[in-house]
């Protein structure tokens, strides 16, 4: 098991970046999410950490020892594929053992071994059976079993789940917890799923364009993006944006939407010009005596919440509130937002400026 | 499998039936003209009309394998009694086997060339498709079209030169030189249909078994290498029978210690007069090791030849 740090890591394909300049740490016995949408480099990041890839220029540590120009086989690491990427002329035994063969195991060690894995991940009575006509799970569990079976330094995963069917990725998100929690091991999972990003990781690194936006515990990410992007792409519906022109010095409070003063946590930095007031929908509420106001243009019901879409002077924004509340389309309400959650952002290069809520969260930006 | 979306109706069938078994007769028929000459007698060989009921004699083959001298009523007195069943055939001809024929020589020198070259350029064309698959050749399409433009010409275009070259390298009439010309003249069919089959091996394989603990050459040899062999199987018969069935070069450049088979039948017609039994019995054999290497192999010839056709 391993502390994992990444210094300053490069990638470029040609005259192509992949990755720009990324530092973070994965502590010892993390699961640890890469989240980006498609492209951002975050496979490329996991595929220089496994050693499949070589970065340009940067510094990869793994246990304290530098591996960046190192190959994968001298790395003591797994890695579970998207596609599984199980060996299809082998067994489902000889495929979680293949990676001790490489050590030299001995053939009964090889065996107890095999079974001792084969017996956590329940796949004992399928071990002699061809990997071509296994389900989509049980591919996954040989996978993950060939992963675990040597006990490496740490787990790479590439959109494990990505190729299995949406009922059963829930139920194997679950498995994948419960394996992590009970080995322990550092575990580094690349997804594009935000919902199983939060719902699985201990920390998450949010990228986009081969650049690490944010790097933090799910909470924190969610509560208090440090840019408009990962606002945006986490949540859903998004965090809103409402735009608006104005001013606030540093210990400012309070800033004017549309003539309206609205509350914010206390700033840590001034700005003046054009700015954006971010608000999650589930902190917006409605309140007659609320001077800003909006027009109800939709709404969607959601079971015990609905989501209301309003038309505002600084542009659209949704309102997540309990079903029981009854709107009209065409009605105008008064809305409340909760002055701690809320975010400002620079719309000039979609910052979140530092105030008091967002202190201390922003180990990167 | 169906080509149509719609299953194919009775006629359909029938129809199809009967143009497969038509084919099948037409290309057939040939062959067991020839195997059945074989085992004629030199006079029902020549019969007019053609005889497809005979008399089976086996003077063809013994005819093929042997040299023989004619030999008056006095010596064959003087020889005794034929011993064996071969020189009581020779006998009834009138003539005395002064020695084994050239043609069991002539045909190894077929499965030495025709295996080898082929074992070659197996090896070479798996080498190096691997590496056009797999990284990053500058002029990588440059050199693919390269290679594949030396096909775009009847090899015997170029026999005046190689056999010049032949002469001066000293490769005339010797197994490593035809070895040598007919793995050149496959290679680039093999490099080509063998990136085809790596190209459809997914990469994670091997990433697999790098992150595994395996070298790249061990995860070539142990991943992809199986998963290949229906690849390989199916560019080898083609690699096989190209060098097998080879004629021209072999008139050219081989009359001696390295002849093979094709050149050497014909001229088994001068021997003794026109010899169509022998003839036939020599062709007979010849056809029989890339028929078995083709039935051994059918199996991935045919999954080999729609191989990739269709996504599984």
């Amino acid at each position: 098991m391993a502390q994992i740090r990444i210094e300053n890591v490069r990638k470029d394909f040609g005259t192509f970046t992949a990755v720009q300049s990324s530092t973070f740490t994965i502590e010892d016995g993390e699961f640890f999410m890469l989240l980006g949408p498609s492209g951002c480099g975050k496979t490329t990041t996991l595929r220089m950490m496994a050693g499949l890839e070589l970065p340009t220029r940067g510094e990869i540590y793994i246990d304290g020892e530098e591996v960046g120009q190192k190959p994968a086989s001298q790395r003591d690491i797994a890695f579970v594929f998207q596609m599984f990427a199980l060996y299809p002329h082998m067994n489902v035994r000889a495929n979680i053992s293949y990676p001790l063969k490489s050590q030299g195991m001995k053939s009964g060690d090889v065996k107890n071994k095999v079974g001792e894995v084969a017996e956590i991940l329940g796949i004992t009575d399928i071990l002699d059976r061809p990997v071509g006509g296994l389900s989509g799970g049980d591919r996954q569990r040989v996978a993950l079993g060939r992963a675990i079976v040597r006990d490496p330094k740490a787990f790479f995963m590439d959109e494990p789940l990505g190729a299995l069917d949406a009922e059963f990725r829930e139920h194997m998100s679950e498995e994948l917890r419960a394996l992590h929690d009970r080995m322990g091991a550092t575990t580094v999972y690349v997804t594009h799923d935000q919902l199983e990003a939060m719902q699985m990781g201990d920390k998450i690194v949010v990228m986009n364009h081969g650049v690490v936006e944010q790097f933090g515990v799910p909470q924190d990410i969610y509560d208090w993006p440090a840019t408009r992007f990962v606002a945006e792409f986490i949540g859903s519906p998004p965090m809103n944006f409402l735009e608006f022109e104005g001013m606030i010095g540093t210990g400012g409070t309070e800033v004017r939407l549309n003539d309206v003063p609205m509350e914010v946590p206390q700033s840590r930095e001034g700005a003046n010009g054009k700015l954006t007031f971010g608000i999650r929908p589930e902190h917006v509420d409605f309140n007659d005596d609320a001077p800003y106001r909006g027009r109800v243009i939709a709404t969607e019901y959601l079971g015990t919440t609905q989501i209301v879409t309003f038309e505002t002077p600084n542009g659209l924004l949704k309102a997540r509130v309990p079903s029981h509340e009854v709107v009209t389309n065409g009605q105008l309400i008064g809305l409340r937002f909760d002055p701690r959650t809320v975010t400002l952002f620079d719309a000039q290069h979609g910052k979140a400026l530092r105030s008091q809520g967002n202190e201390g969260v922003f180990g990167h930006g | 499998m169906s080509f149509s979306v719609t299953e194919p109706n009775k006629g359909t069938k029938w129809f199809a039936g009967v143009l497969v078994v038509g084919y099948a007769l037409v290309t057939i028929a040939p062959l067991l003209w020839i195997i059945a000459t074989g085992f004629k007698s030199p006079a029902d060989s020549i019969a007019y009309p053609p005889k497809v009921v005979f008399e089976p004699s086996m003077e063809g083959y013994v005819n093929l394998f042997t040299e023989r001298t004619r030999a008056t009523d006095d010596m064959l007195e003087a020889a005794g009694e034929p011993t064996t069943w071969y020189e009581e055939i020779a006998r009834d001809q009138g003539t005395v086997i002064s020695g084994p024929s050239r043609y069991g020589e002539r045909f190894l020198n077929s499965v030495i060339i025709g295996f080898g070259s082929t074992a070659l350029c197996m090896i070479l064309g798996t080498a190096a498709a691997y590496a056009f698959s797999r990284f990053r050749v500058p002029l990588k399409d440059d050199l693919l079209f390269f290679i594949l433009s030396t096909r775009m010409m009847p090899p015997i275009a170029v026999a005046i030169p190689i056999f010049l070259m032949f002469r001066n390298l000293g490769l005339n009439d010797t197994h490593l030189g035809m070895i040598l010309l007919y793995t050149g003249v496959n290679l680039s069919l093999s490099v080509w249909l063998l990136k085809g089959f790596i190209d459809e091996i997914p990469i994670e394989y091997e990433e697999a078994a790098l992150i595994d603990g395996y070298t790249r050459f061990q995860a070539f040899y142990k991943v992809v290498l199986p998963q290949a062999a229906t690849g390989i199987a199916s560019t080898a018969i083609f690699c096989l029978i190209f060098a097998w069935n080879e004629y021209a070069f072999a008139v050219l450049l081989t009359s001696g210690t390295a002849q093979t088979a094709p050149p050497f039948i014909p001229t088994i017609i001068g021997v003794g007069g026109k010899d169509w039994p022998a003839v036939a019995a020599g062709a007979t054999i010849f056809l029989v090791p890339v028929m078995v290497f083709t039935i051994l192999l059918r199996k991935h010839l045919l999954r080999g030849i729609t191989f990739g056709a269709v996504r599984k």
